[in-house]
């Protein structure tokens, strides 16, 4: 496999969200998700950290608080080339709607965060092509950090940012954090053609907005699921 | 990664890792590369009592060793489902780990750390499948530039051979079954090892390894080993 700079020939589309922690994107390209499947469109989703073959080592690093900014970035970013070696590829080459919670932004943002070499950084998801589209959920950090908390009262070590070493207190430490990674989406907002989406919005409407930028963007028509004959029809 | 190994400034081979500084680091690190029954631990063993016996401490590593994710990575590849930038970045997160772990904290004790594969195996694989070349030596610019890298050449067939009489089957990614077409697997470790093999030749002049011809004794090998060694490093 080479690496590929920008946007490719295959028939597919990717869609990826960004945003801080509690300001609603899963939820969002979650109803995405449903909408798209229940209208019959070949779609598929992936998340952040999630390859089989490698969210469980990354789990017992956190749990054991193994992982430098160096092998932070390193083990996401493993995690990331599995997915995108043995899905989003193929499933782009099979004219699927890929649909990514996070992307490469969120390294760019955490791990330049975290002190790594932002070149570095960038240098190693240079693999990975340009989405055709990319929302980012944009909400004051006050606002995020008030339903992030309020969902998982635990933050968890990496999650808060502790180490990096901005503050003792977990809540502070997970302040500071969240606000300088909200600064680097805010300039990368300027450099990557990312849609803006107001998350303080009530949901209802920010879905509608999604949609109709999908309605907008693609000929969904060429989505389509095929009829795939059910076991024991003639 | 123009780097080249040998030189007396330690170096990182491209933006390094933040938190460590390099000049404290007075140790020395030597790595030994060379397809799997090249006698790479044999010699490893062998370079190891021969620093002792000059009153050297030595310390260890190799691929997939890191506390971090060595036994997953080991588990992932008997899986066989591993694609080729996967497959880099997985090593390298074995290697940035062994690196702040291991090898920093021996180098900074005036450890020698004597390395079973480094960075090159890697590369070497990556670009037989494909990768590009400047891609992958940028992942591993966290790196130390090593003081030496001794590479032992093994023809393939000889390899073969080895391989068969001690462990009677040949291992899936040493034999490039991820890539094989034609031939049975046999025909498949022999190509896959000379393209690894021609690769490596290829980055030696560059990066300044030295070959050592691994088709001899083992004594024999360890005394040029020994004898490059000497002659290449200025042993603290």
């Amino acid at each position: 496999m080479s690496i590929q700079d920008g946007k490719t020939t295959m028939p597919g589309k990717l869609i990826t969200v960004e945003g801080l922690d509690g300001s609603g994107k899963s939820t969002q390209i979650g109803l995405v998700k449903r909408w798209l499947e229940l209208e019959g469109y070949k779609v598929f989703f992936t998340e952040w950290n999630s390859s089989p073959l490698v969210e469980s080592a990354t789990k017992a690093a956190k749990k054991r608080q193994m992982l430098s900014p160096t092998t932070f970035a390193l083990i996401h970013g493993t995690d990331f080339a599995d997915r995108y070696e043995r899905q989003i590829v193929p499933l782009l080459h099979a004219g699927y709607i890929v649909l990514s919670d996070r992307y490469v932004y969120t390294a760019y943002a955490r791990d330049t965060v975290r002190g790594c070499d932002p070149v570095w950084i960038r240098h190693i998801y240079r693999f990975a092509r340009q989405p055709d589209l990319t929302l980012w959920f944009r909400v004051p950090v006050d606002v995020s950090l008030a339903r992030a908390v309020g969902r998982r009262p635990n933050l968890n070590y990496y999650e808060a940012g502790m180490d990096l070493g901005f503050s003792t207190d977990r809540m502070e430490s997970y302040r500071v954090f969240q606000t300088k990674i909200h600064e680097t989406y805010e300039r990368m907002s300027h450099e990557f053609p990312f849609h803006i989406i107001d998350a303080t919005r009530p949901a209802g409407e920010q879905q509608q907005e999604f949609r109709d930028l999908i309605r907008d963007q693609l000929d969904l028509s060429q989505y389509i699921r095929p009829h795939v004959p059910t076991e024991g029809s003639p | 990664m123009t780097a080249t190994a040998g030189v007396t400034q330690r170096a990182y081979f491209g933006a390094g890792i933040p938190e460590i500084n390099l000049s404290s680091l007075r140790g020395r690190l030597i790595v030994i590369e060379g397809p799997d029954s090249a006698g790479r631990s044999t010699q490893i063993r062998l370079l190891r009592d021969w620093l002792e016996r000059r009153g050297y401490a030595s310390a260890q590593t190799g691929l997939k060793r890191s506390r971090l994710v060595g036994k997953k990575l080991q588990d992932v590849m008997q899986g066989y489902s591993l694609g080729p930038l996967t497959f880099s970045l997985y090593y390298a997160t074995d290697l940035a780990d062994q690196i702040e772990n291991v090898i920093v904290p021996a180098l900074a004790a005036d450890f020698i750390v004597l390395a079973d594969r480094y960075v090159y195996t890697p590369i070497a694989r990556d670009v037989v499948r494909g990768v590009d070349v400047r891609w992958i030596e940028g992942v591993f610019g966290f790196a130390i530039v090593p003081d030496v890298v001794l590479y032992l050449d093994v023809k393939p067939e000889v390899l073969a051979e080895r391989v068969l009489g001690n462990l009677h089957y040949l291992d899936y990614w040493e034999s490039g079954m991820d890539i094989h077409r034609d031939g049975d697997m046999y025909a498949s470790f022999i190509s896959y090892q000379n393209l690894i093999r021609e690769q490596f030749l290829a980055m030696a002049p560059t990066k300044g390894f030295h070959i050592i011809d691994g088709d001899r004794d083992a004594e024999e090998v360890a005394r040029e080993l020994q004898k490059t060694v000497e002659s290449t490093i200025d042993l603290p």
